[in-house]
């Protein structure tokens, strides 16, 4: 008994700690006043200027833009990576993993001072400059998630499959890809975690002229941030939600059916 | 069975095809974006403080002149001095504090400025471009956008309003607890100089020596060390007073009444934040019709009501009511502006010093 409540005092407890500042959020999107600190009323004002804030607008369609097309491209090479890097020899592989390691271990600031540096040599900043860096970052996610994935299937099926006259392309389809599949997907999401997250690599990568909601809150610190962003994240949480739910939902119904075949 | 299979491989192939073509088109797809801005005759880039400019100015000047402005914020004074002098973007204009104006013309980064393409550079109150000798000894180089003091904002119900008026009530042992500081060297400093009688450029060893003793002296009685937070956490009654910037004080004081604003006797700190235009332009005329669209009544009235700090338009500050033009929290008067001294760039030996004893200061048992 004094088990079961202490657990639930621990665990509710972590959950206040994690959610309490997403409320206090969403509260705030619905306060009628500029302050953080007074309640003015309740509005759906900053919901109705935010859609027609041209700036926030643009910021956000930027920041999808480059999150979803740097997570799929990276996902592609992340994936092609891991491919290779399992059919390396040990010691090769070790190499191969600590070298595509280095821009998940370097600081932020340091990869986004050193890229900017780099690009500044052949090309203008732009959004192409961006989206190359969130690659860059990109990349040793997904090979973190697609190769422990890769070791525990096994290599024998397809070198049967190869035996019994499959292509290399369809042995693969056929048996690596769906053992490999949920490692990618899971890739491909913190990918495109990290990329809509990212201020440090953007700031320093980024053209004049182009915004992503991340570069934009932050600039906006210094002189308190508009309220509209509130009720931007509290959408932004909304979506997450039910992605979130949707994702855990959806498997359970798959094994039904399949334990029902 | 068989058909299926060779569906199938019919369908690998197709989609390992139209991946290659995806990747193909999208490398290309990057490349034009990145070699393809070659429009940019007509253009004007120009960086500035986060919120620091009402959207609508630049739509509007863009509509009168054709010019697109590609515009770029910043957080901090030494973040965009990081990304100017990398020379990753031909900025054409800047807007930046004081002493970081000082140390790019130091570093002569900065160009002059043709004053007679900027015809309505007179509607600026001329005693702005005597406070900015300080940092452009000529005015060359710099044109004032906002101004502004630092001092204490105070809750009239907690403080003894006849004490207000002195940088020494932060030391008052009555308020222990309830006295936020400022969370930056200079600023902080300032206070503990201005005290003691010094000169708030100041690079005497001993002098500082002094104001650090001070500093740490102050140290049980503060609430918490902010920059930012400070005018939140004062709407919300949770401290007597802190040290904050004009504009902030201005911005409190609209949420909650019982606050107040003094600028202390023994002198304060004077900000100017300016425009100038840095090496790199290149589109010097595009940006000298900007400075001067700035200038111009209406637009520096726009960006006044979007920013609310001082401007030192004085076409502007007399088209406001009355109320507004005598409120000296946004407008500090002449008289508390002479007392003032606008922040100098130091050597970098002397910040790095100076820097050591404020984390001292931070460090400090008590």
């Amino acid at each position: 008994m004094v088990k079961k409540s202490v657990e639930r005092i621990y665990l509710s407890i972590i959950f206040l700690f994690l959610y309490l500042p997403i409320v206090v959020l969403i509260v705030l999107s619905f306060n009628n006043s500029k302050s953080k600190v007074q309640w003015g009323g309740f509005t759906f004002n900053w919901y109705i200027k935010l859609f027609s804030s041209k700036s926030i607008m643009e910021a956000f369609g930027t920041t999808i833009f480059i999150s979803l097309a740097s997570a799929l491209i990276a996902t592609l090479l992340g994936t092609l990576a891991a491919l290779g890097i399992d059919a390396m020899k040990k010691r090769n592989q070790t190499i191969m993993i600590g070298a595509t390691n280095i821009p998940l271990l370097n600081a932020d600031i340091v990869t986004g001072i050193s890229m900017m540096l780099l690009f500044v040599r052949f090309t203008r900043l732009g959004l192409s400059t961006v989206l190359i860096a969130h690659i860059t970052f990109n990349i040793p996610y997904v090979i973190l998630n697609v190769l422990p994935k890769l070791k525990q299937s096994s290599r024998t099926t397809y070198e049967a499959a190869l035996d019994l006259g499959a292509t290399p392309f369809y042995a693969f389809f056929k048996i690596i890809w769906p053992q490999i599949r949920p490692g990618v997907f899971s890739g491909f999401l913190m990918a495109m975690t990290m990329s809509l997250d990212d201020f440090s690599v953007t700031y320093f990568t980024k053209g004049a002229g182009i915004h992503t909601l991340s570069t934009m809150i932050y600039t906006e610190m210094r002189k308190g941030i508009r309220p509209e962003m509130y009720a931007l994240s509290t959408i932004l949480f909304l979506i997450a939600l039910l992605l979130l739910l949707f994702m855990n939902f959806r498997p359970s119904v798959h094994k039904e059916k399949g334990d029902a075949l | 069975m068989k058909k299926i299979k060779w569906l199938q491989k019919e369908f690998i192939l197709y989609s390992s095809k139209i991946f290659t073509f995806l990747l193909i088109g999208i490398s290309i797809s990057c490349c034009l974006a990145g070699c393809g801005s070659k429009d940019s005759e007509n253009t004007l880039i120009v960086l500035n403080y986060g919120k620091y400019l009402e959207p609508e100015v630049l739509e509007k000047f863009e509509e009168e002149t054709g010019i697109k402005i590609e515009y770029e914020e910043y957080v901090t004074p030494e973040n965009m001095y990081t990304k100017y002098r990398a020379g990753a973007i031909d900025y054409d204009l800047i807007c930046t504090s004081d002493y970081m104006v000082e140390k790019l013309i130091q570093e002569g980064q900065v160009l002059e400025i043709d004053f007679n393409n900027i015809p309505l550079s007179q509607n600026l109150d001329q005693t702005y471009f005597e406070f900015s000798k300080s940092f452009d000894p000529e005015n060359k180089y710099a044109i004032p956008y906002f101004f502004g003091t630092v001092g204490i904002l105070y809750n009239k119900e907690l403080v003894d309003e006849s004490k207000v008026n002195s940088w020494k009530i932060l030391w008052d042992k009555d308020y222990s607890g309830q006295i936020i500081m400022a969370d930056s060297v200079r600023d902080s400093f300032m206070v503990a100089l201005k005290i003691l009688g010094y000169s708030l450029n100041t690079t005497d060893e001993t002098e500082l020596k002094e104001a650090q003793d001070l500093l740490i002296q102050q140290k049980p009685l503060v609430y918490s060390y902010l920059v930012d937070e400070a005018q939140d956490e004062m709407i919300a009654e949770n401290a007597a007073m802190a040290v904050v910037y004009s504009g902030e004080a201005g911005y409190a004081l609209e949420f909650n009444d019982k606050l107040a604003f003094s600028v202390p006797k023994e002198g304060s700190n004077m900000w100017i934040d300016s425009w100038f235009i840095p090496k790199s332009a290149k589109h010097k005329e595009h940006a000298e019709k900007f400075l001067n669209f700035l200038c111009r009544e209406d637009i520096s009235m726009m960006n006044f009501d979007y920013v609310y700090y001082a401007t030192p338009n004085s076409k502007t500050k007399e088209s406001l009511e009355q109320e507004l033009q005598e409120n000296t929290t946004i407008f500090p008067p002449k008289s508390i502006l002479d007392n003032c001294e606008v922040l100098k760039s130091l050597d970098d030996a002397s910040t790095t010093k100076q820097n050591i004893l404020w984390k001292e200061v931070k460090a400090a048992d008590y």
